[in-house]
């Protein structure tokens, strides 16, 4: 076991200079005012104080929000999905989550910009529309684009742990509902779900964390001006040399994405282990 | 006792392999079935086509009098308690026993009772609150029959439910759920490959081969009278041996008349002797109906189990005295010992 042991010492060294150290920097950074040097540190609050004002408070409050209704339209989409698959053969379910993680296998800036062709001015819909003889529509640059590009990105990371989850369910606990005298519907709001919530749980961990920092997306189908979390964090750190408001702003969303997680795993829990809650 | 169970030429074709060949079986109200047989002879097959979870490729079924095929499980009057439980693991125990009750929409203070009075039952009391994963093998068995039998089914199904447990709960179990049967009094009908299980707890039992019924009958009728080679030798021990029915009441085998209890034969037709090992008595040289040279002795906790060479054909006899490996001795038994069975046409 020992000398097996040793093996895990690079891994830790990589963990120390890739992760801990820069988290450590950002803690710093987060802390202490701009134009310092290593020798002369100035501890500060103001970071974030300001991130905490208006104008940034609101771009926060817009950041959650699109995550929360990515996730929602994700499980709404993903579940019916995940669970269309599952009742499948073997094959057939292969194939299908072949055919759904397919596009994954092309880098996701092109399909983003491939999205642009579609929703803008001159796009394919508003092709298609003038052709009907029906008015244009303003797609790109609002907060449905980026929603849209959000679901479109992130669905598969939805779709894959619910359909884990069902696939691998015991069927007989299935059998035994219908046996006991449930029907269809009784038998998946009382069996299939409950037992498939940690596949659902872990779809949302998959897709809300990466929704609420998303930088690519916004900025591809949100237009320049368009303003969520992630963007701002990217500005402050590349366009505006603001370091430290920047990483004030990563250490909230760090924390919050924590205090999350917290409360799925405990969600988690609850369901699978604990048993006893009132069906 | 009346009908409740009627299969009628019941056909099963799984990828076009015959699982069930037309197969026709009646069970009574409160009766203990068993299904008995080596795995792949189908009884799993025709229970789940019972419960409703295969359905058959021909044939009919009838419950109480009526034709149940299109009917789908969940209308069934009929309960399964499954090969591994499938106790619900996000609910407690109590839940699980509710589960069909709720279902039902039977009053609360109605389903804190019934479930209360099974958990008494199956010895369970003060478990309502614990975690399925915190029971063991025994007791997540007990909670599985709870919660079949709280729906107060016309029929329980056990496939193979004491399959997981140890052979000491095992034992105690085949009294339990015998003793829980006749309280209950209704229909069990019981899978299992294990022919000690079924002669312990069965008031009938089906043995099965190759999706075909080889035998029906009381525990006592099975082991005594086995229809067949498969079913004497699959129903404990026995000594299978050629002979020839002279006619009624006799017999010829190892090239000696005996006088036998059974009839009925054609004259001279050629069939099978089965003789168990525990009704061979060893007696002194000479003294018996042949002699032989004891062969090899092995001991099995009560008996011995010793094999004697008769120069025609070994038999195997289980007796409580020791005998030593060499020695010549005569054998001996009575003729209601000799069990005269019809070759098996394709064996």
């Amino acid at each position: 076991m020992n000398t097996f042991r040793k093996l895990v010492y690079p891994y830790c060294v990589w963990i120390g200079i890739f992760i801990v150290i820069p988290m450590l920097m950002i803690v710093v950074y987060a802390f202490s005012q701009a134009g310092n040097d290593v020798t002369t540190l100035s501890f500060t609050l103001a970071n974030f104080q300001k991130f905490f004002s208006p104008v940034f408070g609101s771009v926060f409050i817009k950041s959650i929000w699109i995550a929360i209704v990515t996730t929602v339209v994700c499980i709404l989409l993903g579940y019916p999905l995940a669970y269309f698959i599952a009742q499948k053969s073997e094959n057939v379910r292969n194939t299908m989550i072949l055919l759904m993680t397919f596009p994954q296998w092309i880098n996701m800036l092109i399909r983003t910009y491939s999205w642009i062709g579609i929703l803008s001015e001159a796009g394919l819909i508003n092709t298609i529309l003038s052709y009907l003889g029906l008015p244009k529509v303003d797609l790109l640059y609002t907060d449905f684009a980026v929603i849209l590009g959000m679901i479109y990105n992130f669905l598969p990371f939805m779709v894959l742990p619910i359909y884990t989850s069902l696939s691998k369910m015991d069927q007989s606990l299935v059998q035994a509902s219908y046996d006991l005298g449930a029907n269809k519907v009784q038998t998946f709001q009382k069996v299939i779900f409950p037992l498939s919530l940690p596949g659902v749980l872990s779809g949302i961990t998959m897709v809300f964390l990466p929704a609420v920092s998303s930088f690519v997306i916004p900025k591809l189908l949100g237009g320049g001006q368009y303003m969520l979390i992630g963007s701002l964090i990217e500005n402050q750190f590349i366009t505006v040399g603001e370091w430290n408001f920047g990483s004030a702003i990563s250490l909230v969303m760090t924390i919050i994405i924590l205090i999350s997680m917290y409360f799925l795993k405990k969600v988690d829990h609850e369901v699978v282990e604990e048993g006893g809650k009132k069906v | 006792m009346r009908q409740l169970i009627q299969f009628r030429n019941i056909v099963k074709e799984f990828d076009g392999q015959l699982i069930l060949k037309g197969l026709n079986l009646d069970i009574m109200e409160n009766e203990f079935v068993t299904l008995l047989g080596p795995s792949g002879c189908g009884k799993t097959t025709l229970l789940r086509i019972l419960g409703g979870f295969l359905e058959q490729t021909e044939g009919e079924v009838f419950f109480d009098g009526i034709e149940i095929s299109n009917v789908p499980p969940y209308k069934r009057e009929i309960n399964t308690v499954f090969q591994r439980y499938a106790l619900f693991p996000h609910m407690n125990v109590f839940d699980n026993i509710a589960f069909g009750l709720r279902i039902k929409k039977t009053d609360p203070a109605i389903i804190e009772q019934k479930v209360k009075k099974m958990l008494k039952l199956v010895n369970l009391e003060g478990y309502e609150k614990r975690a399925i994963t915190q029971l063991s093998g025994g007791q997540q068995q007990r909670v599985a029959i709870a919660r079949a039998l709280v729906n107060e089914p016309m029929v329980l199904l056990l496939d193979e439910p004491l399959g997981a447990l140890d052979q000491k709960l095992r034992k105690e179990m085949q009294i339990e759920l015998k003793k829980i049967q006749k309280e209950v009094g209704i229909t069990f009908i019981f899978v299992t490959h294990d022919q000690e299980e079924a002669l312990t707890m069965s008031d009938k039992i089906v043995v099965m081969k190759d999706g075909e019924i080889q035998q029906i009958g009381s525990p006592t009728d099975i082991y005594n009278e086995p229809e067949n080679e498969f079913v004497a030798k699959f129903i404990g021990e026995s000594n299978i041996i050629d002979g020839i029915m002279l006619d009624d009441y006799r017999v010829v085998f190892f090239d000696q008349e005996f006088e036998c209890v059974d009839y009925g034969f054609h004259d001279n037709e050629s069939v099978d002797i089965v003789i168990r090992p525990e009704d061979i008595d060893i007696v002194e040289y000479d003294t018996g109906k042949f002699n032989g040279t004891i062969k090899s002795i092995m001991f099995k906790g009560v008996h011995w189990e010793i094999v004697v060479d008769t120069g025609i054909q070994d038999l195997v006899v289980h007796t409580t005295d020791y005998a030593e490996v060499g020695k010549e001795v005569g054998l001996s038994f009575f003729p209601e010992d000799i069990h005269v069975m019809s070759k098996m046409v394709a064996y």
